[in-house]
């Protein structure tokens, strides 16, 4: 089976949490004997882990005719593409694109982010998705969240292929209820043309049947899971104060991740405790407003900003805390628990959070109830029998939560929807 | 000829209420009244009222052939007292029947048994003498919280002056042997061992209303034939339920009360009797000791007791609440010796639990195992801020017992002395009585001197 998957990234170079989900579940798919992957991003840096799927960068897919030498083209997409796949590519233009501000090799420039003009390399890879869907061979086309959406659509629309959409969040989760209109037609469109629509929680598919009136028959919930910790990262060595306990965010400082809710209970907390310290790590537009609210309850000594953090950093830190809490007010999935977990640390995890209705061995709480997210905090660093429980019980849960289960059931989604499609 | 032994069990627990790591040092009081008094309510009326009404009836209406046991746990008969008195007035005409044998458990239905020989012994003692004054019957018969059992707690019982115990036939314990006999203890023959059959007791308690079981609808006389096509020295069929079964696990709607009207006719006719624990253990000999090395009950599939201590949670608390027994066991302060009833009572460990046992748990408050581990971890360390304010806490509990004892033993001799002193005290009284009374012949002449003397000065007076 060949599928056609259109992403917005891959790692190593990430923004977010669809990086690291889109690798674990091509990761996972590709353990099927017979799948062949095709995965196009805007732009590839040619250090992506090519071994089981086959990366197209959307930069480099040419929709105006240039003349160009196999070797110009070697120099230049050598390094992540089949300079034969370029001119296979450029046989397939199919509209005099000349107007649009296109490179030597005839392709568009994606910055790959998440920039101002984001509507506008939307549209673009839309575009270049034409040429890809002409060129390629595949069965079924599968979309990574919204800003892929119309280039799923347009390569259904060419090949007649069934199409796949992968709900990694709606604009619902980002936005606490204020819908940009833009990006809602967008996702709507989106779900109205596929042919069944992949959330990663039930929590996703239940906003997806009722607030994009989709058919329930054709939406299924899809959890994420997580890919096992690399050796390198296995390897730190914790660094433990063992007369503190360390209590931990992370993630964006933003409306959705609910830090306010967990400055107010740490700073319960430390009325009574005075051994715990509290780090929120990451960056976002309520940061400042949190580091005035952590002085304003006047427990700055104790809570820290340490700011935004990547790779190795983010597993030191979580290796050196005592509990990671996600107090989020929605979170479609939230990949970072698990994380944590596989790191061996007590998780605290809202209720309204999607990964939520696949743990068991974490403490959910409401992420309002700022007195029971102060009490498991507590509850955690005081009780040894309750921190070594969910320690070690936390690691075997999530271990059994790998991306070839995953895998395997989008394989039967896939199956099925052949089988019923154009019926 | 085979004989029908009925138990039923009467337990409630003291619900506590939410309680946060804030308040700790500050609130004291751990219980949530409201739910008590609506838990209590419900199951009296749905449950334990027509229940033990039928129970009357039957007695009654057998002319002595039916019989049946109870226990009450002593946390639930104080609820009962304080919200439903009405229960124990139908337990006073039940045993004004005389069809009733009370049983003893432990007070608190807690897991001491396990972790406290002075602590078991003072609540079993406890609930011994609850039951005497209530109903006027000295227990002959024990069972423990959840039926737990194993030689030592055998051991334990019988040296209390128990006869008999009710034990659960754990299929693991009994292996090839049949619960149908009398089994005695390992550690003290004369206590002997009433072997719960769970198939036929969970077919009463369990089953009795699901429709979808091979054997639905269960009637009396289908039962009775099972009963009866039992080999022929298999002479007593253990029945042990908690009286809650009827009409709560099994709604009042399923007829389980006219089944369990319909029993004693049925066994009537096909020569079965029923008998209370102490007649079987008085008229049957023991076939066989029983040994239990490890700790059984009757819950669970593995009928073992990891359903209160199956994980660490579980194993925190209990090893927490115990560690400050024989500071509790020491005190006589009121206020506290309630708490620690309150606070053993095993479903507070059984809410902690882990276990995926397929049947869904009834947390109460609680929304989680973690939740509920929290919640009386931060009650706990609440009372045993209070235990160890009593006395000092670096202070050896033997050092601090034989203290105590000297204190009591000084406090004795003091009244001792007080009583002497008293004594002497009177008979010296006495004493000047005797010397009053000796003397009063010579009250006159003392007085006239006085009077003369009196006089003297009136003259004086007048001399100036």
């Amino acid at each position: 089976m060949k599928v056609l998957m259109f992403g917005w990234e891959f790692p190593p170079h990430i923004l977010g949490g669809l990086g690291t989900a889109s690798y674990g579940l091509t990761k996972g798919l590709s353990q099927q004997p017979d799948m062949e992957i095709t995965f196009c991003i805007p732009k590839p840096w040619g250090d992506e882990d090519q071994s089981f799927l086959k990366i197209i960068g959307m930069n480099s897919v040419p929709i105006v005719w240039r003349d160009v030498q196999w070797d110009y083209v070697k120099s230049r997409v050598g390094n992540y593409m089949d300079p034969q796949l370029y001119y296979n590519l450029r046989d397939h233009i199919y509209a005099d694109f000349s107007y649009m501000h296109t490179n030597d090799l005839g392709c568009l420039e994606f910055s790959g982010r998440y920039p101002d003009n984001l509507h506008e390399e939307i549209n673009n890879y839309s575009i270049v998705a034409g040429v890809v869907a002409r060129q390629q061979e595949f069965d079924i086309i599968h979309s990574h969240d919204w800003l892929t959406y119309p280039a799923g659509i347009h390569a259904k629309q060419i090949s007649g292929k069934p199409l796949v959409i992968h709900v990694h969040a709606t604009d619902f989760d980002r936005s606490r209820g204020n819908v940009n209109p833009t990006v809602y037609s967008i996702e709507k469109n989106g779900m109205d043309y596929a042919d069944c629509i992949m959330c990663v929680s039930e929590l996703t598919r239940q906003t997806v049947i009722h607030k994009y009136y989709q058919d329930p028959r054709k939406v299924f919930t899809v959890h994420n899971a997580v890919s096992p910790l690399a050796k390198d990262i296995q390897e730190i060595v914790p660094r433990k104060n063992p007369k503190e306990k360390i209590v931990t965010f992370l993630g964006r400082i933003t409306m959705q991740k609910g830090p306010e809710y967990f400055v107010e209970a740490a700073a319960m907390v430390l009325k009574r405790a005075q051994n715990v310290r509290f780090v929120m790590a990451g960056s976002g537009d309520m940061m400042e407003a949190m580091i005035r609210l952590a002085a304003e309850r006047d427990i700055a000594d104790r809570f820290h900003f340490p700011g935004f953090m990547k790779g190795r950093q983010v597993y030191e830190v979580l290796k050196a805390s005592d509990v990671y809490i996600m107090p989020s007010v929605s979170e479609p999935f939230g990949i970072s628990p698990l994380e944590a977990m596989q790191c061996s640390v007590p998780t605290i995890i809202s209720k309204q959070s999607g990964c939520a209705e696949i743990l068991s061995k974490c403490i959910k709480i409401d992420y309002w109830d700022i007195h029971a997210m102060a009490d498991a905090i507590h509850a955690i660093c005081t009780y040894p029998s309750l921190y070594e429980y969910l320690r070690d019980e936390g690691k075997k849960e999530v271990d059994g939560i790998v991306w070839e289960k995953v895998g395997v059931k989008v394989r039967t989604l896939y199956d099925q929807v052949l089988r019923n499609y154009g019926k | 000829m085979k004989t029908i032994c009925l138990y039923f069990e009467i337990h409630q627990i003291i619900h506590l209420k939410r309680y946060r790591f804030f308040e700790i040092g500050a609130d004291h009081y751990y219980y949530d009244d409201y739910a008590n008094e609506q838990g209590i309510n419900e199951v009296a009326e749905k449950s334990y009222i027509p229940a033990l009404r039928t129970l009357i009836e039957m007695v009654k209406n057998s002319d002595g052939g039916f019989k049946v046991a109870l226990s009450i746990s002593g946390v639930a008969l104080e609820q009962l007292e304080i919200h439903a008195p009405a229960v124990i007035e139908l337990l006073h005409e039940l045993n004004a029947t005389g069809g009733c044998e009370f049983i003893c458990e432990p007070y608190s239905h807690g897991l001491s048994s396990l972790a406290n020989e002075d602590c078991f012994r003072e609540e079993v003692l406890a609930m011994r003498k609850k039951i005497k004054d209530y109903f006027g019957q000295e227990p002959k018969v024990f069972r423990n919280s959840s039926l737990i059992y194993d030689n030592e707690i055998g051991g334990l019982v019988a040296g209390m002056g128990f006869k008999g115990v009710l034990v659960e036939g754990a299929k693991h314990v009994l292996g090839w042997k049949s619960p149908h006999y009398v089994y005695h203890c390992v550690e003290n023959p004369n206590l002997k061992l009433l072997m719960r059959d769970f198939k036929l007791s969970d077919d009463i308690s369990l089953r009795f209303a699901n429709s979808e079981w091979s054997e639905y609808p269960l009637f009396a006389d289908k039962y009775i034939d099972w009963i009866a096509s039992l080999p022929d020295n298999e002479q007593v069929i253990n029945l042990f339920m908690e009286l809650s079964a009827l009409g709560i696990a099994q709604p009042l709607s399923s007829n389980i009360l006219e089944f369990l009207k319909a029993l004693p006719v049925c066994a009537h006719q096909r020569g079965i009797t029923f008998s209370t624990p102490t007649e079987i253990i008085s008229k049957l000999k023991s076939v066989d000791m029983m040994d239990v090395t490890y700790p059984m009950s009757w819950s669970d599939e593995e009928r073992d007791i990891s359903p209160w201590l199956g994980n660490a949670l579980q194993r925190e608390a209990f090893n927490k609440l115990y560690s400050v027994a024989e500071r509790v066991h020491l005190c006589d302060d009121r206020r506290i010796k309630q708490d620690w009833f309150y606070l053993q009572a095993s479903d507070n460990f059984h809410f902690m639990t882990t276990k995926d046992t397929g049947v869904g748990i009834n947390r109460g408050i609680y929304d989680s195992p973690y939740d509920a581990f929290t919640n009386y971890m931060n009650i706990l360390g609440d009372f045993i801020g209070r235990v160890n304010a009593l006395y000092p806490v670096d202070m050896d509990n033997e050092e601090l017992g034989s203290l105590l004892t000297t204190i009591k033993n000084q406090g004795e001799e003091l009244v001792q002395l007080t009583n002497e002193v008293n004594k002497l005290q009177a008979k010296l009284k006495q004493a000047e009585q005797k010397v009053k009374e000796s003397s009063t012949d010579d009250k006159p002449v003392k007085a006239a001197p006085k009077k003369a003397a009196t006089t003297k000065k009136v003259a004086k007076k007048t001399d100036n």
